[in-house]
């Protein structure tokens, strides 16, 4: 049997994925469970009464050992059933997926502007490279790599809203918001994502096609005259796709996170938001819920980045 | 020290600058951290260099005073990831097979999960306290000094010098601390800057999401927090703990660069 190297390697790759879910939901599981003292101990603080720890204890079921509440938590999840809330005992998904699909609506319009533009910068970083403009890129990339995303937050927000009042300072979004007004309520997020992650994925994608650019062939399309940004676009691009892809996936991943701070930022409702807000209340099932979507997605996106570096290679797609 | 270069000397002198502030806060911030000496966000004048805060405490006071708090955090997270993150990484690369097999897989597994993400979840029924948070910050980033430190000692394991160590009969412990540990030093105390300031920026956050560094106990991120409602009117007081750690990020940046480029000449590089 002549099987196809490519689908044997992009099941591996989706069955481990799948696995490292498993395992990582077991992590998050064992993070608010197998710690010293009791959750709901902590829950309440040192001067809760017996009766409210007895109590809570019982609604938690944590008098089951962990092990069986940490199947009995897989099994809802795969059932689709996050569990309800400890605080207002409101069901998890009903409140969170309003917030999931707002907090995906802001990242992928960071994603949208930040990839093409990431790119172009550091090919153009590569065709002036040592010169002015790969300098004026780094220089700028190094600065916002060293400046905590809130900051730029707070610096966007006082210019934009405060001193040119051209953007609303708070960014509330609602069902009945027509596509236009939801973009104009996210401008300002969206513009701090893109800087969050554009200085990484820029400098990643500059050294990935100077990667390229030292092999032989290189040299060759050089020599035969062609212009330099043929020679980075036709011919070194193309051979940094997987190394691009891979770091567009990461900061990605990266962009998850800065959500969480951006979103507490501009008061935007998202998952970001809500995370933050039960891990002040001490909610443990809603930050275990928003803990495995955000582990979900990041762990969804390392997975693609695998599955396109696979698929950018001629060698394994044409086998012989 | 030949030629060191302009931008490392402004990053040390910075980080000098920033250390000297940190360890001194006492003796040479003008006000008590948690006194009330003025109105709500009175403009900077001769009185307070910067202003006052949201309750009216100087607010100069309070970020000499808050920096020594993020500096004391980051510093002990930062020294306790390279202990743990370093030894456990040399191990596996000295000792390769399941061991290393298992730390790895184990390291990956933790680096599935977004560190701030795995951070809120833990916090959300620890109590927050500094040593929980040092030691939260300092066993998720050991995770990243792992891979580089075991990355690093690979490299060093395949060297004659440690097959002749190794036919000498020296345990595992021996090469670890005497042929590996000294040649594995510069790239990690280079990286050892980079963690830092990954450690700055990460209390940082923390705090700003009130999940840090508790009141009255200042630190930058909760001086940022506590002043966040004066942006909208037009009051800059919670940008300037922000510039302070955009400052210290970057001065140790240059300064780690240095240290980078100049161990990179040690090795036999070509711009050396």
């Amino acid at each position: 049997m002549t099987r196809n190297p490519i689908v044997f390697l992009l099941a591996q790759r989706l069955s481990l994925g799948l696995l490292l879910l498993l395992a990582a939901s077991a992590l998050i599981f064992m993070g608010t469970e197998i710690l010293p003292g009791d959750v709901a101990q902590s829950i309440l603080g040192q001067s809760a009464t017996p009766q409210a720890l007895a109590n809570l204890r019982n609604e938690l079921g944590l008098n089951e050992p962990a092990l069986a509440r940490y199947f009995d938590w897989l099994g809802g999840i795969l059932r689709g059933d996050l569990g309800t809330a400890l605080t207002n005992g409101q069901d998890i998904w009903t409140a969170m997926s309003g917030r999931l699909a707002n907090t995906l609506f802001l990242a992928s319009c960071a994603a949208i502007i930040a990839v093409p533009l990431a790119i172009i910068l550091g090919v153009i970083a590569v065709r002036y490279r040592g010169q002015w403009p790969d300098k004026l890129i780094s220089g700028i990339t190094l600065t916002s790599v060293s400046i905590p995303e809130f900051m730029l937050g707070y610096i966007a927000m006082f210019v934009l809203t405060v001193q040119f009042r051209i953007f609303p300072s708070v960014s509330t979004i609602y069902d009945s918001m027509s596509l236009g007004e939801k973009l104009h309520a996210v401008a300002i997020p969206v513009l701090v994502l893109v800087l969050v992650v554009l200085g990484h994925m820029m400098r990643m994608t500059r050294a990935a096609i100077l990667n390229v650019m030292q092999s032989a062939y290189i040299e060759t399309a050089e020599l035969k005259g062609l212009r330099p940004i043929t020679v980075i676009a036709r011919h070194a691009f193309p051979n940094a796709i997987a190394p691009v892809v891979n770091v567009v996936m990461l900061n990605m991943a990266y962009l998850i996170v800065g959500v969480v701070v951006v979103e507490v930022v501009f008061v935007f409702p998202g998952m970001g938001q809500y995370l933050v807000d039960h891990v002040t209340k001490r909610d443990v099932p809603v930050v275990q819920a928003c803990g495995l979507v955000f582990a979900a997605v990041y762990i969804g996106l390392n997975m693609v980045a695998d599955i396109v570096s696979i698929l950018s290679n001629p060698r394994l797609r044409h086998p012989k | 020290m030949r030629g060191i270069p302009v931008s490392a000397l402004i990053g040390l002198a910075f980080v000098a600058l920033y250390a000297f502030g940190a360890i001194f806060a006492g003796f040479i911030a003008p006000y008590g951290m948690a006194e009330v000496v003025g109105d709500v966000w009175e403009p900077a004048s001769s009185a307070h260099l910067l202003g006052t805060d949201s309750i009216g405490r100087d607010l100069l006071s309070r970020i000499i005073f808050g920096g020594q708090t993020t500096i004391f955090v980051a510093t002990a997270a930062t020294i306790l990831s390279f202990t743990v993150g370093s030894i456990m990484g040399l191990t596996a690369a000295v000792a390769g097979g399941w061991v290393d097999q298992f730390l790895s897989r184990f390291v990956d597994l933790i680096m599935s999960i977004p560190a701030l993400i795995f951070a809120l979840v833990v916090l959300s029924v620890m109590p927050v306290t500094l040593p929980v948070l040092i030691v939260v910050m300092g066993l998720l980033d050991a995770t990243r000094v792992f891979r580089l430190s075991r990355a690093v000692a690979v490299d060093i394991t395949v060297m004659d010098y440690v097959e002749a160590a190794r036919l000498r009969g020296e345990g595992n412990r021996w090469i670890i601390f005497h042929e590996i540990l000294p040649n594995a030093l510069s790239p990690l105390v280079a990286e050892m800057g980079l963690r830092f300031i990954f450690m700055v920026l990460f209390i940082s956050t923390l705090s700003f999401l009130g999940l840090g560094v508790q009141p009255p106990l200042a630190d930058w991120g909760g001086i940022v927090k506590e002043n966040k409602d004066g942006i909208v009117y037009g009051i800059p007081a919670a940008l300037i703990p922000a510039f302070a750690i955009a400052t210290l990020a970057i001065s140790v940046n240059l300064v780690a660069d240095w240290v980078l480029s100049r161990t990179a000449s040690l090795k036999g590089g070509r711009d050396g």
